[in-house]
C-alpha cells in the first residue's frame, strides 16, 4: 500500500498506460509542455515515496498516503456547487478536469491585455509566457513526487496575466469541483502580474459528493515589481479526500503577495508554501484559516525565504480544532547572508477544543545575516475561561458564546483580506463548516 | 607529547580561577602520562571486553555493553537532521579506554604528580576547599581523585564514580541505571553504553538537603581519545542536591569525541539542579544525552552553558512523570567561529499539572553557528500542563549565524503552550551611548553581550557566573573592528 503501488491494470488508475493516453490527448499543445509532462511522470515514479526519516513529514501520517485505485474522471459532473456569489471581475469553473463555464473577461480589461484562460487554453495561445514562469521557481517542501504527478496529469487551472500599470479591484474566480467514486484531479493555476499591476485571485477547490477523492494542486504566484497579488485558495474537499496543494510565492522588488488559504475539507490535506522575497522593499503576508473536526488531517508547512536585503514578511496561520483532529504546522524563516535589514514574522496559533486533538507545531528560524528583526510565536490553548464567562454573562448562551469566540480568533486573519464580500463570503463558508 | 606543554605553569600567588578551564586559554596544556591501561585505537567486541575486565565488572555489565555495541553499530548517524559534520568522526582512529588505574584517590597528596599538576592548574582543589562539598576529578578515562566532605557523607549522601558504584552500590545503580536513558535512544547513548568509564554516581536518602554543590571536573588529555562519562543522580524523595561539572581539553591537532550519558531521577518531592559549564577545546565533538525524570512533586532544573568544543548536540531533557512535577531548562550557548552549538531541550509531559520553562540564549559571533533544537510533548488524555519556552539569539557579525527548530505536540484543551523565539543584533544605539561615555567598542559590545544573558547568569553560583562574565569578556575582544 505504497505510494508507488498504482493499478496494474493498463489503462485504468494512474498507470503508464493512462499517462500515455494522456499524453496524446494533448498532442495539440507546444512540444515543450508534453515534454515536462513526460520527464515529471518520469520523475514521480523515480522518486521515493515520503518516509518517517524525512524531516518534512515528521508528524504526518504516512500511512494514509495510498493513491492505490484512483483514476482520472471522464465525465463533468452534473452538480456545480457555487461558491462565487459575490463580485468577480471574470470566473472559470472546472467539474472533473472539464471546463464547464466561463465567463468572458471585461472587454476593458481584455483592451489593457490582461489574460485569464484555462491553462491549456493559455498554453497555446501564450505558450512561451506560461513557459517562462511554470515552475520557474517550485516550492520543494517535500512534496516533490506529488508536485512530478501534478505535472503529469494537469490539465485544468487557470492562467492568469495582468500587465504593467494595470489594476483591477475585482477578483478573478478559479474554481475546481471533483466528483465520482476515486476520481483524481491536478488543477495548476499561474498567476503573473507585471510591474505595478494589481489583482485579486480566489480559488476553490470542492467536491460535488463524499466520494472518495485525490487533489493534488500546484500554484505559480508571480509578483512583478511594485505589483499587489492577493490570492486567496479555499478547500472544501469531501471528507474522504487526500489533498496535497503545493504553492510558490515569489515576490519582486516592493511588491506586496497576501495569499490567505482556508482548509475545510479532507480527510487528509496537506499545503505547502514557499514565499520568497527577490528584491528590496518586497512583502509576503501568508495567511491560513483551517477548521480540523472528525479525523481530519491538517499538514501545513511553510518557508519564508529572504533572499534580497530589505525585505519584509509575515505569517499567521491559525488552527481550530475539534473532536481528534490532528494539525500540524511546521513554518521556517530563511534569511540568507546577503538579506540584512530582514524583518520576519511568524505566528502559528492553535485553538484547543477538544480533549482528544493534537496540535503540533514546528516554527524555524534559520539566520545567516545579522542586522535582521525575526521572530515567532507559536500557542496551543483553550478558549479564555474568562472571555466565555464575560459573554454568558451579557445573556448569551454557552454554544453561541463558543461559536462567537472562534469567529473572532479567526477574525484576526480574516480582517486582512480588504476585499468586504469576499471576506463575507470566506466567512458564510467557514460558518458552513460549523453548521454541519 | 610533552612538548605542547608550552604555557609557564600557573603562578601560584596569583589568584586561582575559580572555576577552572572556563577560560579555553587556561586548558590548553597538556602532561606526558604514562598509561597503564589502554583499549588501543578502534572499537569491536574486545575493545568493549577489555574495559569490562580491566574494571572487573560483574557478567551483566558486560553483556549489557556487548548488547549497546550492537545497538550502536547497527544505528546509522542522525544525519537526516542533524549537521553532516558527524561523518567526520572516524571511530575507528579513537581510543576508547585510557588510565592509570581503576580506584580514585581519597586525599590530592596520592594523586600521581603528571595528574595533579593538571587540576591544580585548572584550579579544582582550590574550589574544592572554597565552596564544595565534594569532588570528583576525572582525568581520561577514571577518576583520579574522588572525595566527598565527611559531614556530607554522614547524612548518608553517596558521591562516587560509575565504575566504583558498581561495584560498591549494584543494588541501587542496577535500579536507575539505563532506565532514564535506554541504550536505543540514539547512536551515541548506545556509544556510551557500550564503553562508558567514569562519571560520577550520587545518591541523596529521603530529605538530606546537600547544602553545598557536589563537583565533578571532566579533563581530556591524550590525543583521539574518547571520552564517555556515565552520571546518574538519585536524590530520593524530599532531598535535594545540586551538581555541578566543569570540562576542558588541550587543542589537539585532530579531533576528540567526549560522549557522557548523565541521568537524573528525582523521586517525590525531591529536587535536583544539574549546572554544566562546557568549554572543550574547539575540535572536540561533544555529543551528549542528558536526561530525568521528575516524580510528584519534584522539580528537575538543567543549567547548561556551552562554550567551548567544534560541535555540541546536546538537549537536556525532563519526564515529568509525576503529578505537579516541574522541569527546566536554562541553556546559554556561544558560538565563535568554527564552532556549532547545537543545544537546546525536551520536555516530555507524562503526569497531570506539571509544568515545564525553557529559557534558551545563544550568541553566534564570528561565523560561529548555534541552533536551538527543542521538543514539548503533551500526549493524551492529561489536564491541566504547561509550557513556556523563549529562544533568543544574538547576532553579533554580519557572517554569524543561528537557527531555531523546536517541536511541540499538544494533545487536548486544558494545557497551556507558548513558544516564543526572536533574533537580534546587537543595537546601535546602546553601542554608541557606551561609547560616547568612554568605553571602547570592543567594552561596549561585551557589556551588552552580558546584558543579554545578564538574567539567566545570575541563576548561577556566584563562582560560575563571575567566570562567565569574564569569559565572554575575552570571547568579544576579537569580535568587532
Amino acid at each position: 500500500m505504497s505510494v508507488s503501488s498504482l493499478s496494474p491494470s493498463p489503462t485504468e488508475g494512474l498507470s503508464s498506460a493512462r499517462f500515455e493516453q494522456h499524453l496524446s490527448q494533448r498532442s495539440y499543445l507546444p512540444a515543450w509542455w508534453l515534454e515536462a509532462k513526460a520527464a515529471a511522470w518520469n520523475q514521480f515514479n523515480t522518486l521515493p515515496s515520503p518516509a518517517r526519516t524525512d524531516e518534512t513529514w515528521r508528524f504526518s501520517n504516512l500511512n494514509t498516503l495510498d493513491l492505490e485505485g484512483f483514476e482520472l474522471p471522464e465525465d463533468a459532473s452534473q452538480h456545480i456547487p457555487n461558491l462565487s456569489a459575490f463580485p468577480h471581475a471574470a470566473e472559470i469553473i472546472f467539474s472533473n478536469r472539464q471546463l464547464v463555464a466561463r465567463s468572458a473577461v471585461p472587454s476593458d480589461l481584455l483592451a489593457k491585455g490582461v489574460i485569464f484562460a484555462p491553462l491549456d487554453e493559455a498554453l497555446r495561445s501564450h505558450g512561451d509566457l506560461v513557459r517562462e514562469y511554470f515552475q520557474k521557481l517550485p516550492a520543494n517542501l517535500g512534496s516533490e513526487k506529488f508536485v512530478a504527478l501534478n505535472t503529469a496529469f494537469t490539465g485544468s487551472g487557470a492562467f492568469l496575466f495582468v500587465p504593467k500599470g494595470v489594476e483591477i479591484a475585482e477578483p478573478f474566480v478559479v474554481q475546481h469541483t471533483l466528483s465520482g467514486a476515486n476520481k483524481a484531479t491536478f488543477p495548476h493555476t499561474i498567476v503573473i502580474l507585471g510591474d505595478n499591476a494589481k489583482a485579486t485571485l480566489v480559488e476553490f477547490f470542492v467536491s460535488a459528493d463524499n466520494g472518495r477523492h485525490l487533489a493534488s494542486g500546484v500554484n505559480d504566484l508571480h509578483a512583478g515589481p511594485g505589483s499587489q497579488l492577493v490570492y486567496v485558495g479555499a478547500q472544501n474537499w469531501s471528507r474522504d479526500t487526500l489533498a496535497f496543494q503545493t504553492n510558490s510565492i515569489v515576490v519582486e522588488r516592493d511588491a506586496k503577495v497576501l495569499s490567505l488559504n482556508v482548509h475545510l475539507g479532507g480527510r487528509q490535506a496537506r499545503h505547502e508554501s514557499h514565499s520568497r522575497l527577490l528584491g528590496p522593499g518586497a512583502h509576503s503576508e501568508m495567511l491560513a484559516v483551517t477548521v480540523a473536526n472528525g479525523a481530519q488531517e491538517f499538514d501545513q508547512r511553510t518557508l519564508q525565504t529572504h533572499v534580497s536585503p530589505n525585505t519584509t514578511s509575515n505569517l499567521l496561520y491559525k488552527n481550530a480544532l475539534l473532536d481528534t483532529a490532528k494539525t500540524i504546522f511546521s513554518g521556517l524563516i530563511v534569511v540568507e547572508p546577503d538579506a540584512q535589514k530582514t524583518d520576519a514574522y511568524q505566528k502559528n496559533r492553535n485553538l484547543m477544543l477538544s480533549d482528544d486533538a493534537e496540535a503540533n507545531s514546528l516554527p524555524g528560524l534559520e539566520i545567516q545575516a545579522n542586522d535582521v528583526k525575526c521572530s515567532h510565536g507559536s500557542t496551543s490553548s483553550r478558549i479564555e475561561p474568562e472571555q466565555e464567562f464575560y459573554l454568558q454573562s451579557r445573556g448569551i448562551k454557552p454554544q453561541a458564546a463558543k461559536q462567537m469566540l472562534v469567529f473572532a480568533f479567526f477574525e484576526e486573519v480574516l480582517n486582512k483580506l480588504e476585499n468586504e464580500d469576499l471576506h463575507t463570503a470566506l466567512r458564510t463558508l467557514i460558518e458552513s463548516k460549523f453548521k454541519k | 607529547m610533552s612538548n605542547t606543554d608550552t604555557l609557564p605553569p600557573a603562578d601560584e600567588t596569583t589568584d586561582v580561577n575559580p572555576v577552572g578551564g572556563i577560560d579555553q586559554a587556561v586548558g590548553d596544556f597538556q602532561y606526558d602520562v604514562n598509561y597503564e591501561f589502554d583499549a588501543g585505537t578502534g572499537l569491536n567486541e574486545n575493545t568493549v571486553r577489555y574495559i569490562s575486565s580491566v574494571k572487573k565488572e560483574a557478567p551483566w555489565i558486560l553483556e549489557f555493553r556487548l548488547k549497546a555495541l550492537k545497538t550502536f553499530l547497527e544505528k546509522p548517524m542522525p544525519t537526516h537532521w542533524a549537521t553532516t559534520d558527524l561523518n567526520n568522526i572516524d571511530f575507528d582512529k579513537i581510543r576508547y579506554y585510557l588510565s592509570q588505574g581503576q580506584k580514585p584517590k581519597r586525599t590530592w597528596d596520592e594523586v600521581p604528580d603528571d595528574i595533579k599538576k593538571t587540576f591544580e592548574r585548572l584550579g579544582i582543589p582550590e574550589q574544592e576547599r572554597k565552596f564544595l562539598a565534594g569532588v570528583e576529578a576525572q582525568f581520561d578515562s577514571e577518576a583520579a581523585y574522588s572525595n566527598i566532605k565527611d559531614i556530607v557523607a554522614k547524612q548518608g549522601v553517596i558521591f562516587c564514580n560509575s565504575t566504583e558504584a558498581l561495584r560498591e552500590h549494584p543494588e541501587i545503580f542496577k535500579k536507575f541505571f539505563g532506565k532514564v536513558i535506554p541504550t536505543g535512544d540514539n547512536k551515541f547513548s548506545a556509544l556510551n553504553s557500550a564503553v562508558f568509564s567514569g562519571g560520577s554516581f550520587i545518591y541523596v536518602p529521603p530529605g538530606v538537603k546537600v547544602a553545598q554543590p557536589l563537583q565533578a571536573y571532566f579533563r581530556i588529555n591524550a590525543e583521539n581519545f574518547g571520552q564517555f562519562e556515565r552520571t546518574l543522580i538519585i536524590a530520593d524523595e524530599g532531598s535535594e542536591v545540586v551538581y555541578m561539572e566543569g570540562c576542558t581539553a588541550p587543542k589537539f591537532s585532530t579531533s576528540t569525541l567526549h560522549s557522557a550519558v548523565v541521568e537524573l531521577v528525582a523521586l517525590k518531592g525531591a529536587k535536583i539542579q544539574y549546572i554544566t559549564v562546557q568549554n572543550w577545546a574547539n575540535n572536540v565533538f561533544n555529543l551528549v544525552t542528558k536526561r530525568g525524570v521528575a516524580h510528584e512533586d519534584a522539580e528537575i532544573k538543567w543549567i547548561d552553558c556551552n562554550i567551548g568544543s567544534r560541535l555540541t548536540m546536546k538537549y537536556p531533557g525532563v519526564v515529568l512523570k509525576g503529578k505537579r512535577a516541574r522541569g527546566e531548562v536554562v541553556s546559554i550557548a556561544l558560538a565563535n567561529d568554527g564552532q556549532h552549538q547545537d543545544t537546546g531541550a525536551k520536555m516530555i509531559h507524562a503526569a497531570d499539572d506539571t509544568t515545564s520553562v525553557i529559557v534558551a540564549k545563544s550568541i553566534s559571533v564570528g561565523q560561529g553557528r548555534s541552533t536551538y533544537r527543542g521538543q514539548v510533548h503533551i500526549p493524551k488524555h492529561l489536564k491541566g500542563c504547561k509550557n513556556n519556552t523563549e529562544c533568543d539569539a544574538l547576532l553579533i557579525n554580519t557572517n554569524s549565524r543561528t537557527d531555531t527548530y523546536p517541536a511541540i505536540t499538544v494533545r487536548g484543551d486544558t494545557h497551556a503552550v507558548q513558544h516564543e523565539a526572536s533574533v537580534s543584533k546587537v543595537n546601535e544605539e546602546q553601542i554608541f551611548y557606551m561609547q560616547q561615555r568612554g568605553l571602547t567598542e570592543a567594552q561596549a559590545m561585551s557589556l551588552a553581550v552580558n546584558g543579554f544573558v545578564n538574567d539567566l547568569v545570575r541563576q548561577f553560583p556566584m563562582e560560575y557566573s563571575v567566570e562567565l562574565k569574564r569569559l565572554i569578556d575575552l570571547e568579544m575582544e576579537g569580535s568587532v573592528g
